[in-house]
């Protein structure tokens, strides 16, 4: 199975904005190597930054993926800014907001922000980063390069988020 | 708008694009060669001079799509005659005479210099 980097899409306007959650929990393995004690320091684990821009890049490329009921194969193509001004720790939760900036038929651009929750603290969420990304829609946009006609983006872990968060994988018909 | 204005824009919006410094775009600078432009950089340069100027462009008026994967337009890494005169009729934005003598397709990228933008910029507004 993929490797999802987000548990839940809050909200989901089409062709606009997304907003999803990811609860870090220090049951993810990789947050004990992600530091492990060394040098006479004690362990630090936090979310790995590329991880968070990999959440953000999940939830941005459902945005665009959903703009055209998933059957564009929808691929990261560029990470144009990503700004991380703060480490998450375990028991915090992400927010990553996401936009569609500009979209055609070969690719989108997105920008969003990453912000942080304290579920401990009603109120606390804060802003922690920003990061726009540039998708590309890889049949229309790859000099004739043939792909597998089924959406392997687009597989079985995706839609059960979708599922569970309530939300149809077809949008209302377009403009 | 003038000429310096558009290249004044259109220098920003590559140095945000290609994460390259101001004093590197200069007119003459090829996109891929001189300031580092891959393939999906020019549709974010696309959808850059879109937003910036209140432009629509179509796909491959701009840039030249469709090229490479058709046998009548390239063989053995060279663009045929066809191809040329079908590149050249949907881009009249481009001065292609250096390259025609030798038209080698990885060498189209080198045709798409910062002035070229400028330029094509120019004649979308002058026919808004």
């Amino acid at each position: 199975m993929r490797w999802l980097w987000i548990d839940r899409i809050v909200e989901l306007v089409p062709r606009t904005r997304i907003v999803t959650i990811k609860n870090v929990s220090l049951a993810e393995e990789h947050l004990h190597d992600h530091f492990a004690a060394s040098g006479g320091l004690p362990p630090i684990p936090l979310m790995p930054a590329c991880l968070i821009v990999e959440g953000m890049a999940q939830s941005a490329g459902i945005l665009v993926g959903h703009s055209e009921g998933f059957r564009e194969k929808v691929a990261l193509a560029k990470v144009s800014r990503a700004e991380l001004e703060a480490d998450v720790t375990p028991g915090l939760t992400i927010r990553y907001t996401a936009s569609i900036q500009q979209m055609d038929r070969v690719g989108a651009s997105t920008t969003g922000t990453v912000e942080v929750i304290d579920p401990n603290r009603p109120g606390s969420a804060r802003q922690i980063g920003a990061i726009d990304l540039m998708f590309s829609h890889l049949d229309n946009n790859m000099a004739g390069m043939e792909f597998p006609e089924h959406n392997f983006v687009f597989g079985e872990s995706f839609k059960m988020v979708l599922r569970m968060s309530g939300i149809a994988a077809d949008p209302a018909p377009g403009p | 708008m003038t000429r310096d204005e558009i290249f004044t824009k259109v220098q920003a919006l590559l140095v945000d694009a290609l994460a390259v410094d101001e004093e590197e775009v200069k007119p003459e600078s090829i996109l891929t060669k001189d300031l580092g432009a891959e393939s999906i950089d020019f549709l974010d340069i696309v959808f850059k001079l879109e937003q910036t100027f209140g432009i629509k462009i179509p796909q491959g008026e701009l840039f030249p799509d469709n090229v490479a994967s058709d046998p009548e337009y390239v063989q053995n890494g060279r663009v045929t005659p066809k191809g040329v005169a079908a590149i050249k009729a949907r881009m009249p934005h481009i001065d292609f005479s250096a390259w025609e003598a030798d038209p080698q397709l990885m060498k189209v990228g080198e045709l798409f210099k910062v002035e070229t933008l400028v330029k094509y910029v120019e004649a979308k507004l002058a026919a808004k």
